[in-house]
Formats: structure tokens, sequence, C-alpha cells
């Protein structure tokens, strides 16, 4: 992975002394808290209902095992001894008091990890595929383009005060993992006819409140030209991109009003006159590739080692957990472990400080030293011997991260809701964990196949809710928690955004409503056809029917 | 006022005039973008420099052509968090080669000098006081700049070797 050089420790240890004067000042009475507002969001900061909330950014979801350590380190010493894991990559940590924020960022600084710009009207962390690198469908690794970009955004002196927030993810793969279709920019690294290899760029995809798919303004662009592409959309954004509504002033309001024509039109001639200036230089890319090496892979046999295999025959449990969470690996004799961080009673990405320590105790002795985190918040191994996946699961279940639930009903993301966020209108927390509580039978879950359930506690989307396949969405109606239901979103290739069901749920009633969409689909579906494809084939209709006719 | 340029406090020996504000026959000021279009005329025949005061709103394409005549150009900070004036400080220098004193003045604050100094800014007039030092403190928080800017033709990557 990307080790920074003098250069890179310079910034983020030069941040830390900022920060610390501008935490002094503000306590000192010399900021006010207007001022001090956008200083203490680009270092991740947030005032929420108990304590200030520190997010830290995972650059494109990668971890060192010494970061990772680091990072129950800070759980232990400054929180109430857990992190919770986001659907950007980044960790959250819900109860840091403020004096002691710049000595956490001063721990972080010392594993080449920080906070810059993961909140406040700028560029944020780049995210990007969990299984890059490593996934067999990847056309090339998009981690160091995403570094490349990291660096670019940093302190960038222009697009440090944009209308709003700013989010980039790259994916080299066919299968998108990165949600590029709802970001502000999506890069897909593709081939063009010659045969070279630079990037598709999607703008002014987004979910919060208004949910919008992508638009394509370049199918292909190289890869000299990335930054200055980069630079001229930002450029066209931070002086178009409308700062009277906050509510109007993502990029992709920007593109509808403008209309996607005219929009690219407009950042093309911006394009033209700095493409020239701003080249991305194939030193740096080898320079920055050079850090995304392969590890040192053993020849090994494509087969399942005979133990292995049969252990997947004799103990059920086992063979549960390697066919839902671990996944093929492009290297004969390897496999990508899931790291399930959804057993049941747990808000869903969350991790405690010995978790946070065993597992990185285990990454070194069975992965190379190298986690991933998912937008799902869930972990990954990306490089685990076949002959070592009994072993490996053995500890993870001790340390209750083997729940064999990967991209199943079970696997619910969450927003933190009413329980931490001081926006919310709902819970959602209780609300993930009631419906996990009606899964219990895993036969059920696995006949239930693929399926993604996303809970947010108020329309800023957190919890990807327009996303979910089923998608639940906090509403307050005159002080009490509702809850809007949506059918067949996807952020993967076919994204799409879900159909609202038909008027809110009250509390109650949720769970309820949520199986018998669960048993309808079953009753509904063809031969082989996931929840998605049924709904997408059936549409809402008869699920409606189920759930409102009850009531 | 303190207005800081070059490491000093100076004077400001320039007459901010309101849109409204009779034109003097004499002296240096600065006028709105929209005065200088609806007055040009006037405004040239006066025998001292005219400046410029731009928000963050308006379009430096309109007066790229007499961009050069002006010894200052102010740029208006309404509130701290309008980033659009750090676009139009790169486009003045950058794209139309404005060489005169390029003065940030309003609602900005000591945290933002770094980036402005960086679009291009060299002159600071912050609505709270400031002394000189710590203005050179702001320009200098960061002494590695990753991106190429006003101040640097180059990414990092082409200046230093890495
Ligand atoms: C507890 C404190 C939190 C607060 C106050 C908060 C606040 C917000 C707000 C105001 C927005 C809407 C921004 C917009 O519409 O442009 C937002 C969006 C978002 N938040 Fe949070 N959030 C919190 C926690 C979280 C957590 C824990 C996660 C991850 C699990 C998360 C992930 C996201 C994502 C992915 C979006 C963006 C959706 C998009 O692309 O537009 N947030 N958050
Ligand atoms: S979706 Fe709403 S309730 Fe949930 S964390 Fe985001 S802002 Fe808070």
């Amino acid at each position: 992975m990307y080790q920074y050089d003098e250069f890179d420790q310079r910034i983020v240890d030069e941040r830390v002394r900022q920060f610390r004067d501008q935490t002094a000042r503000f306590l000192a009475g010399q900021l006010t808290e207007d001022q001090f507002r956008p200083l203490r969001l680009m270092n991740g900061l947030y005032l929420q209902r108990h304590a200030p909330m520190l997010r830290v950014a995972i650059p494109y979801g990668l971890l060192s095992t010494r970061q990772l350590r680091m990072l129950a380190h800070i759980a232990r010493t400054y929180d109430r001894g857990y992190g919770h894991f986001t659907t950007r990559q980044n960790v959250q940590y819900n109860w840091p008091e403020l004096n002691r924020v710049p000595d956490i960022l001063a721990d972080l600084a010392s594993v080449q990890m920080h906070a810059i710009q993961t909140s406040g009207n700028c560029i944020r962390n780049v995210t990007s595929d969990p299984i890059a690198g490593v996934a067999a469908d990847e056309l090339e690794d998009p981690r160091p383009y995403c570094e490349i970009i990291r660096q670019w955004s940093t302190f960038h002196p222009e697009f440090s005060y944009l209308p709003r927030k700013f989010k980039i993810a790259v994916t080299g793969a066919e299968q998108d993992r990165a949600a590029v279709q709802v970001h502000d920019i999506g890069l897909r690294l593709v081939r063009n006819e010659a045969g070279e290899v630079g990037f598709a760029v999607l703008v002014g995809g987004g979910l919060g409140r208004t949910p919008i798919i992508g638009e394509t303004t370049r199918p292909f662009l190289a890869k000299r030209d990335l930054l200055s592409y980069l630079e001229a959309i930002l450029r066209v954004y931070n002086r178009f991109g409308r700062r009277d509504n906050k509510y109007k002033a993502r990029i992709k309001i920007l593109l509808k009003e403008t209309g996607v024509a005219a929009f690219t039109t407009q950042v093309e001639q911006e394009w033209q006159q700095i493409k020239d200036h701003l080249v991305l230089d194939d030193t740096e890319i080898e320079r920055v590739k050079a850090h995304f090496t392969e590890p040192p892979y053993e020849t090994l046999p494509a087969e399942l080692p005979g133990a292995v295999a049969q252990r997947t025959e004799s103990d059920p449990a086992f063979a549960a957990w390697f066919r839902h969470n671990t996944f093929a690996h492009k290297v004969p004799g390897y496999r990508i472990v899931f790291l399930s961080l959804k057993p049941p009673k747990v808000p869903p990405g969350d991790l405690d400080h010995r978790q946070m320590d065993a597992i990185a105790e285990l990454a070194d002795r069975f992965s190379f030293g190298e986690i991933r985190v998912t937008h799902n918040q869930n972990m990954i191994f990306a490089d685990v011997r076949a002959s070592e996946l009994h072993a490996l699961w053995t500890e993870l279940r001790e340390w209750g991260v083997a729940t064999p639930n990967i991209n199943k009903a079970t696997d619910i993301i969450c927003c933190p809701g009413l329980d931490f966020c001081s926006l919310a209108n709902a819970s959602s927390i209780p609300i993930a964990e009631e419906i996990y509580s009606r899964l219990d039978n895993f036969d059920y879950l696995y006949d239930l196949g693929d399926l993604r359930i996303n809970i947010s506690g108020c329309m800023n989307g957190c919890g990807h809710h327009t996303v979910g396949h089923i998608g639940i969405l906090g509403v307050d109606k005159k002080g009490e928690e509702w809850y809007q239901l949506t059918l067949g979103g996807s952020s993967a290739n076919e994204a799409a955004l879900g159909e609202r069901l038909g008027p809110a749920i009250a509390k109650p009633d949720v769970a309820d409503a949520v199986t018998t969409i669960l048993k309808t689909y079953v009753e509904l579906r063809a031969p082989d056809e996931s929840f998605l494809q049924t709904v997408r084939r059936i549409g809402i209709t008869p699920f409606q029917e189920q759930v409102y006719g009850h009531h | 006022m303190v207005i800081i340029k070059d490491g000093r406090a100076i004077t400001d020996e320039w007459l901010h005039l309101d849109d409204e504000a009779a034109i003097p026959p004499s002296g240096q000021v600065t006028v709105s973008l929209l005065r200088w279009h609806a007055e040009r005329t006037a405004l040239m025949a006066r025998p001292d420099p005219v400046g410029l005061r731009l928000e963050a709103g308006d379009a430096p394409d309109t007066i790229a052509d007499d961009l050069q005549r002006f010894p200052l150009i102010v740029l208006s900070f309404a509130t701290m968090a309008d980033g659009r004036l750090f676009s139009l400080a790169r486009l003045l220098r950058e794209r139309f080669g404005f060489a005169g004193e390029l003065r940030a003045r309003g609602d900005f604050i000591v945290d933002q000098i770094f980036f402005l100094s960086r679009v291009g800014v060299d002159t600071f007039e912050p609505t709270e006081d400031i002394s000189p030092e710590a203005v050179g403190q702001a320009i200098t928080t960061f002494s590695v700049l990753y991106q190429a800017a006003t101040d640097e033709k180059h990414p990092l990557y082409r200046r230093a070797r890495r």
C-alpha cells in the first residue's frame, strides 16, 4: 500500500499543528462558533447529539495492521472503547472530547492517517472498490489513481470552499463495487478502441435528499488528463454551483439545471484552456503504482486443499461461512475473506478496541498485514491462503466477525439515526435490530439470496436507503417515528433508485412489513431469480397489495 | 482596517467609491464592476488610476481587455464560505495575466490566507484586525504544496524528487 514520503508526512504533521492552534483559539474564545465550524468540519469534527463526532479517513478503504491498531488505541484512549466503520470508508468516533482531538490527530499522523477533508464543503475522502487489486474482473488497479487524486485534492487552494461537499469514487472493475454512479464524480477505468486505458467520467450522481444517477460527460479520458479534467469540473462547479440553498448546492443540481449537454460543453471549454498546463506525468503514475505491488504470493494449486474441502462437508457452520463470506481470488490457492461487522444485536459497522486489535493480529498472520474496509460497513482480508481458511474462521468466530451473512438480508447498512445524530427524524439502529431478529433462521436467510436492506434516519441518506433493494427512511410525523419504504434500488452496475412502496409505516409495523415483502418475493419469484430481479420483473404492486392489504 | 502587504501593514491610498458616490476629479479610486462598465469612458478620462472591486459572482471575461489598466483589484468577501473568489483570483492571474495588486477584503479569516496566497492574492484586509506576523505565519502554514496553482506552476511531482 501507499507509504508516505517526507512530503506526505510533513503535510499531516503540519495539519496537526494547525488544528491544535485553531482548537486552542476556539476554546480561548478567539474564534466564534461560526468561524470555527468550517475549520473543524474540514477535520471531520461534527458537534452532534451527545458529544463531538470525529470522522477519520481510510483512503480508498485500505488499512495496515499498524493503522488498525492505532484506531483501536484511539477508541480505548479517547473514546468509549469502540469505533464505527461507515459507508464511505471512514471510521467515526462518537465520544471524543474537543480538547483532545488534536492529540488524536497527532496519533493518527504517526501512522500516516488523518481526518483531512472528511467533512465540510470540500473534496472528500476518495473511495474505491474494496477488492481492488485482487478482483478477477479488474482492468487495472484503481488505487494508484485514488492516491493521486487524494494528493491533488488535499488542501486544494481553489476548491476548499465549494458550494457543498464533493465525493469522488474510482473503480477499475467490470462489476461496480464502488457505487461510481451515485458520486459527484465517478471514474471507471476503461479501454478505448485504440487499446489505451483511461477513464470514463460520470458527473452529478448522488444520494441524500435528491438522489440522482450520474451522467457520462466523457466516455474516455486519457490518464495524462485526469487532473486537468477534474480541475475543470471543479472550477465550473465552484463558480456556478448554487450557494443560495444548501439543499440545491450539490453538483447534481447544477448539472440538472444547466442541462447535461451545456454543462459538458462548459467543462470542455474550461478543460481546453488548462489541459496542457496540468499534465499527469507517467513517471508520477509509475511512482505511485510502485506502492501497490502484489504481495509475495506463493505458487499454489487452484483446487481447494483436501482438508478444507473435507471441512466444508463435515462442518455446516464452516461450510456456510465459506460459501457466503469468502470469494474467488485472481491468484490460485487464495481466497478473499469478508469479515462481517453485522452480528446480531450490534449496530452495523461497530467494532470495539479488542476486536480491532485482534483483527490486526489476524491480518498479520493470515493476509500480509492489510485490511480493507467496505462501503457496506464490513471488512476484508484480501489475500488468504485457502489452506488456512479453517484456522482463520475459527479465530474470526471467536471475535464475532464471522457471521455468514455477507450480502444477505442481515448485512444491513444503517446510519446512526436518532441514537446519535442530531438531524435524525427517527431511529434506525433499533429498526435494523428488529428486522435482524426476524431473520435468525439461516436456511431462510440463504434462501432469500443476495439482498441489500439500507436504513437512514432522515432524508440526508447516510444509510443509502435510496439504493437499497429494500430502502427504509425515517420520517417525522407529528413527533412520531414513521418509515418510508422503497423497493428496487441498487448502486451496482444497473444502478437505480428505489421506488416508493406507499404511505409511511409506523415504527412497530416496519419489521412486519419487511417480513411480508420477503415472503411475497419467495412466493412470486421465478427459479434462480434474485430479489432485485423479481422486483424489476413484477414491479412493486404485488408487494404493495401484501403490505398495505393487511392494514 | 489593517491592510497587510509583503509582510508589512500599509495604509490605504485608495478611495473605495460606492456606486452612488460622485466620482472625484482626481485621486485613486476603486469602483464596482457595474460602475466600470457603466462609466468606463469617464473613469478613463481622469488623470489618476482606477482600481476595480469584484464580488464573488463577477465574471472576469468581460474585463479581460481592461485588466492591465488596473493597478489594484479588490476581491470583496461577503462571506468567508463563498469560495468563488478563489477561482476568480486564479483566473485573473493565470488566464488573464493580471499583474497588479490583488487584495482580499472583507469576511475571511486568517486560516484562509494560506489558500488565498496560493491563488494569487498578495494583500490582505480582513474584517478583524490582524498582524503582519499572523499573515506571514498563515501563508506558510503548510510547507508542502501538492498542487500547481498561481504560486507554483507545477505540481509537487514535477518540483520535487519523490
Ligand atoms: C452522526 C452524525 C452524522 C451526521 C450529523 C451526518 C450528517 C449528514 C448530512 C447533513 C448529510 C447530507 C449531506 C447532503 O445532503 O449533501 C449526510 C450525508 C451522508 N452521510 Fe452522514 N451524518 C452522520 C453520520 C453518518 C454515518 C455514520 C455515515 C455512514 C454510515 C454517514 C454517511 C453519509 C453518506 C454516505 C452521506 C451521503 C449521501 C450522498 O452521497 O449524498 N453519515 N450526512
Ligand atoms: S441519515 Fe440522517 S439520521 Fe442518519 S446519520 Fe445521516 S443525518 Fe443522521
